[in-house]
């Protein structure tokens, strides 16, 4: 993701001048091809987040597209009254791009992975925010956000995740899209994990479960017209992240639902749980843990779909 | 063209000034008229932070009416404008007053100010009124601001010049000391801050709640090229401001030395006048001893 990032980002570039990179002292050898065709248009501004965002603020007042790189821990919660005073307050057209969705960091611990991210971002007025599902929606997002005129953030994952589309999708700011078909239960997910999403899929298949997955790339603003269309079709529906269950995609979904809808749906919200892990752990352990492996996925999808079964 | 490394960019000298309608010598006049909206904005709409507007105004009056600010109210989004950011948001009266006085909007808004409804928030807002150009109010925010302002008149290519206004006790904020370390590292030469050093913060003295002296020497050390100047001397000041950028290849900060309550005797360095409104009585006596009665 983090590659299609600076490939997309540099050759975007080309041909839109007010766009320049601001970094937060990552990304060796990443931008080596963006700071060789634009040098001036790229800044280390070194590891000072506070002051790297309100920077971007003063581009964007200037007329500049400023795209701020860094883990996502660090430009998100760490400058956060930064991007809430000068990027959404302001309303301006900068971009953070987070990088190191969810538990992608889970080796280097809780200092840099992060599940309260979209939480955050989703609780400022004029922000818009985007978790792509593997790297072609990265560079779609990318030429998205440039026909905005507020803050996004766009939570991306590190390198080498699963392509998830064979071609280039409908991709549109605010818009769900259905990956497969399905009758019994419907999964709503966002982000990174969706690869793992599409494995549980298959796996519920294979015990005579069809389920329809359907990725919300867009978390703010909800895509509320999908919504309508799953909570009048689906009797049992299923929110999935790589974030905590506190304030990302599944409460978004959660408070729509107990706003607007007419007819009782049974809702699962998958997600990380309220607590830190504080010993050595790797991703794919770490999704595990939070019961977010495609196996631990499909047997909660089938647990409620056979309970409910058994009840109705 | 690309700034220059040495050598000054000057603003337009204020016609007015320059004309001889105004001179140097009527600067403090145009302080003493400003101070008196000051008090009298305090009271109307009971707002607070006239000891901090207060102390602001002769530094605001220096550059809006010294001559050396390429402004012109008149083409308030001009791309070669000078960009002013008043970091301490907290001083909205003082922007609000002298921008009114400039001729950018008219002065009977100033009435209007923190009424419901106002343009003119007790905090002020990102073009609002034409002359304001952040948002400020939650310090630490307007330096590294102005940072990018400057950096992108350099990509733009225009000689423009960024003024950062600030106080003592916005320098607790560690953004502020972010933007400093980056913007020489930047070669930055179009940016300076301004700081109202007035020695106090909100509830004690600046030098003692965080160790701010030697203040000079921080922003030298942190590669700035800096002045003191007594930030009550219009004269100095304007000085000061005509000689950016001042050929040292370096951003420019000016530690204005100044009185927080400035001009009204039983305000001048009471810190209490941070928070307290003057009454219908007080507001007669500051303007008594301004003159303006």
């Amino acid at each position: 993701m983090r590659s299609a990032f600076a490939q997309e980002l540099a050759s975007l570039a080309s041909t839109d001048d007010r766009i320049i990179i601001l970094s937060g002292d990552i990304g060796n050898q990443m931008f080596d091809e963006f700071q060789e065709k634009f040098p001036s248009r790229y800044i280390n501004c070194g590891i000072a987040e506070a002051n790297m965002v309100s920077m971007a603020a003063g581009l964007a007042i200037c007329g500049m597209r400023p795209f701020i790189y860094t883990f996502t821990a660090f430009d998100t919660t760490r400058c956060f009254e930064q991007i809430r005073v000068d990027l959404c307050y302001q309303n301006l057209p900068v971009v953070i791009i987070g990088l190191g969705a969810g538990l992608t960091y889970a080796p280097l611990g809780p200092t840099h992975y992060i599940c309260e991210d979209i939480a955050h971002m989703r609780s400022l007025p004029n922000m818009t925010v985007l978790c792509p599902g593997d790297a072609i929606e990265v560079r779609c997002s990318l030429r998205e956000t440039l026909k905005q005129d507020g803050p996004v953030y766009i939570r991306i994952a590190k390198k080498n995740e699963p392509v998830v589309h064979k071609e280039i999708p409908d991709f549109q700011i605010g818009k769900a899209m259905c990956l497969t078909t399905g009758n019994d239960a419907c999964i709503i997910t966002t982000g990174s994990i969706l690869p793992e999403v599409l494995k549980a899929h298959e796996l519920l298949k294979e015990k005579l479960i069809s389920s329809q997955v359907v990725h919300f790339p867009t978390v703010k603003p909800l895509d509320l017209t999908m919504l309508s269309s799953i909570f009048s079709k689906y009797d049992l529906v299923v929110t999935l992240e790589e974030h905590s269950l506190i304030g990302g995609l599944g409460s978004a979904v959660a408070e729509w639902y107990v706003d607007n809808s007419a007819r009782h749906v049974k809702i699962v919200r998958l997600g990380t749980r309220d607590e830190f892990i504080y010993s050595s752990i790797s991703q794919k352990e770490a999704r595990d843990y939070y019961g977010l492996s495609p196996k631990k996925i499909a047997k909660a999808v089938e647990k409620q779909y056979t309970y409910r079964g058994r009840i109705s | 063209m690309p700034l220059k490394k040495t050598g000054r960019v000057i603003g337009v000298i204020d016609k007015k000034l320059s004309s001889g309608v105004l001179k140097a010598t009527d600067l403090p006049d145009i302080s003493k008229r400003i101070r008196g909206d000051l008090v009298e904005m305090s009271h109307t709409a009971d707002a607070m932070h006239l000891g901090s507007s207060l102390s602001c105004v002769d530094i605001f009056v220096a550059l809006y009416h010294g001559g050396y600010l390429n402004i012109d109210p008149a083409d308030p989004a001009s791309l070669t404008r000078d960009r002013v950011i008043l970091s301490k948001g907290h001083a909205s009266m003082t922007l609000y007053s002298i921008l009114a006085d400039k001729g950018f909007f008219p002065k009977d808004l100033l009435r209007s100010f923190n009424k419901t409804g106002s343009l003119l928030t007790e905090h002020p807002n990102k073009g609002a009124l034409p002359g304001i150009e952040a948002t400020s109010g939650s310090l630490g925010h307007g330096l590294p601001i102005g940072l990018g302002m400057a950096v992108a008149g350099r990509l733009h290519h225009l000689p423009y010049r960024v003024f950062v206004i600030m106080s003592d006790g916005e320098c607790n904020e560690g953004s502020v000391w972010e933007a400093a370390m980056l913007a020489p590292a930047q070669k930055i030469q179009n940016l300076v801050v301004i700081i109202d050093f007035n020695r106090w913060q909100a509830t004690g003295r600046s030098e003692e709640v965080m160790a701010l002296n030697p203040l000079k020497e921080k922003w030298e050390s942190f590669g700035w090229s800096a002045y003191e100047v007594d930030g009550h001397d219009t004269k100095a000041l304007t000085e000061k401001i005509s000689r950016i950028p001042d050929g040292s290849g370096k951003p420019v900060v000016i530690i204005a030395h100044t009185v927080k309550g400035k001009g009204v005797s039983f305000m001048e360095d009471d810190n209490n006048w941070h928070y307290r409104v003057p009454n219908e009585d007080e507001v007669r006596r500051a303007k008594e001893e301004l003159g303006l009665l």
